[in-house]
């Protein structure tokens, strides 16, 4: 009986939810959402890898890969924090459902300046 | 009168949780309630064997899927002590805010479920309704809706801007109105006071000895608190444990519902008294060998965590006690007398966070 003041208030009201999926309510800006990575800008430093605390990122730093698995990612957002180079990023949309399990492989250029930096090394040793 | 067995559980319309009980019933009458635990067993205690112990917070975080902050914040807190880290008094605050936020929408949830189990299927809606904001609240602020994921060894990393603050307090003004509104019906009404007054009693010094956490415990006149305790930056904050001294379903869900505005005004003065300052402390090697028990309050009562260091990135021991584990002995002590209509109410009572028991 106390209760009626509210549904009839309810009543009056537009409804409470959204007519899902036709309107979607905009994301947040801050929202963890789908991984993404310009590779270009990756140094194959392995940051990610050993941060991400699901183990989904393998990166391969002499053949220039980095690889993650989708499915294991949590959308925490520690690998993002902690890329030297800023390449990883959140967009504020949840990824959509697949229907197949895939490997999300990203081919970059391995770094060159190592064998450069090996050389510098060795200059100086000399000096 | 012969004996029926009622298998009640793991699946049950009425209860989200999987726990078993079997009930042995008398005419409408249960005289004996046996639990069986272990359906969602998930070894996260065992990963810390595996993960580093910063990968460790974001296992922790869920361990409940409803209290993920509290539980972050319990076990940074506890490599926070064992490794003698200062954490900055902005990060203690900021901690606060969201752990009260987590209590509203956890009492939230439970207050609708629990409307819920007695048939009060608009009442379940409306409070979910108004949850909605705070939801709102913690996607719009940390980034994600349940899993907040704020916290990190040594302090947070999200801070909340001024913009961010006021918005929260405003969503908190319409939050407080709103749950208002459903004061009389939750407290007073008739058929909710028919289903909930004088079911499920546990007396004051039953509460006690059987070691009851919470808003069961609160719920039968003890006035017992972890936040009392002055953890994080509750010593700066002003407040008093809420009891009700009835002992019932119904004390149960009045200070949960107190709780409610309790965390409003909480986050209130945190947001008044919120310092300038870092964010984090700057961690360094490993936790050293050593022991630390920590306990926080959360939703559902007393949560401990008992962590043991051996001087490497991975810690030899963690070992979490949740707090409906240490509801579950008070709850078989309820059931017995109580009608079979009366099982859902009851159980939902003590809320029951099944996950977590069984981590
Ligand atoms: S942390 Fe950044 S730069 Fe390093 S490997 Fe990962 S994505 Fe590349
Ligand atoms: S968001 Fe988290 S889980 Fe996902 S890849 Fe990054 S660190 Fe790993």
């Amino acid at each position: 009986m106390l209760f009626t003041p509210t549904v009839i208030k309810n009543l009056l009201k537009k409804p409470a939810t959204r007519n899902y999926p036709f309107v979607v309510r905009e994301p947040f800006p801050n929202f963890r959402g789908e991984l993404v990575i310009d590779i270009e800008k990756c140094i194959f430093c392995g940051m990610c890898e050993r941060k991400c605390p699901s183990q989904c990122i393998t990166v391969d730093k002499q053949a220039g890969t980095w690889q993650c698995d989708p499915h294991a990612c949590i959308s925490c957002g520690y690998c993002r924090d902690n890329c030297p180079t800023k390449c990883l990023t959140m967009n504020d949309t949840h990824r959509k459902p697949m229907a197949a399990k895939v490997t999300w492989i990203e081919q970059g250029t391995p770094p060159k300046p190592k064998a450069k930096k090996a050389a510098a090394e060795k200059k100086t040793d000399e000096e | 009168m012969a004996t029926t067995v009622i298998p009640f559980g793991p699946q049950h319309p009425v209860l989200p949780e999987p726990v078993h009980l079997t009930l042995k019933v008398e005419d409408e009458i249960v005289k004996e309630a046996i639990p069986a635990l272990g359906y969602v067993h998930r070894g996260l205690e065992k990963l810390a064997e595996i993960r580093d112990y910063h990968q460790m917070i974001t296992v922790c975080e869920r361990v409940c899927g409803i209290c993920s902050m509290i539980h972050g914040t319990c076990y940074s807190q506890s490599i926070e002590e064992l490794m003698g880290i200062e954490v900055p008094a902005r990060a203690e605050m900021l901690r606060v805010i969201w752990s009260e936020l987590h209590r509203m929408h956890s009492h939230l949830l439970w207050l609708g479920l629990f409307a819920d189990a007695f048939g009060f299927e608009a009442l379940f809606m409306q409070f979910w309704k108004v949850r909605e904001r705070i939801m709102d609240i913690n996607e719009a602020t940390a980034g994600s809706r349940v899993i907040v994921s704020v916290n990190i060894i040594g302090g947070v990393r999200t801070d909340l801007s001024p913009d961010q603050l006021r918005w929260i307090l405003s969503e908190l003004e319409i939050v407080e109105k709103e749950v208002r509104e459903m004061q009389d019906t939750i407290m007073n009404d008739y058929s909710v006071k028919a289903r909930t007054v004088g079911v499920g009693y546990m007396s004051k010094d039953d509460a006690y000895i059987l070691g009851a956490a919470g808003p069961t415990l609160r719920g039968s006149g003890v006035a017992s608190d972890m936040r009392m305790l002055g953890y994080g930056a509750y010593s700066e904050l002003d407040f008093e444990p809420v009891i009700e001294t009835s002992g019932d379903c119904w004390a149960r869900s009045a200070v949960r519902f107190r709780e409610v505005g309790q965390s409003i005004d909480l986050v209130r003065q945190a947001i008044s008294k919120l310092p300038e300052g870092d964010l984090a402390a700057k961690v360094k090697g490993n936790p050293p060998e050593g022991e630390v028990y920590m306990r926080v309050e959360q939703p559902r009562g007393e949560c401990v965590y008992y962590i043991r260091g051996n001087g490497t990135k991975h810690l030899d021991r963690l070992r979490i006690r949740t707090p409906t584990f240490a509801n579950i002995p008070p709850l078989l002590h309820m059931l017995p007398g109580c009608e079979l209509a009366d099982v859902p109410v009851i159980v939902l009572a003590i809320d029951p966070c099944i996950s977590c028991t069984e981590r």
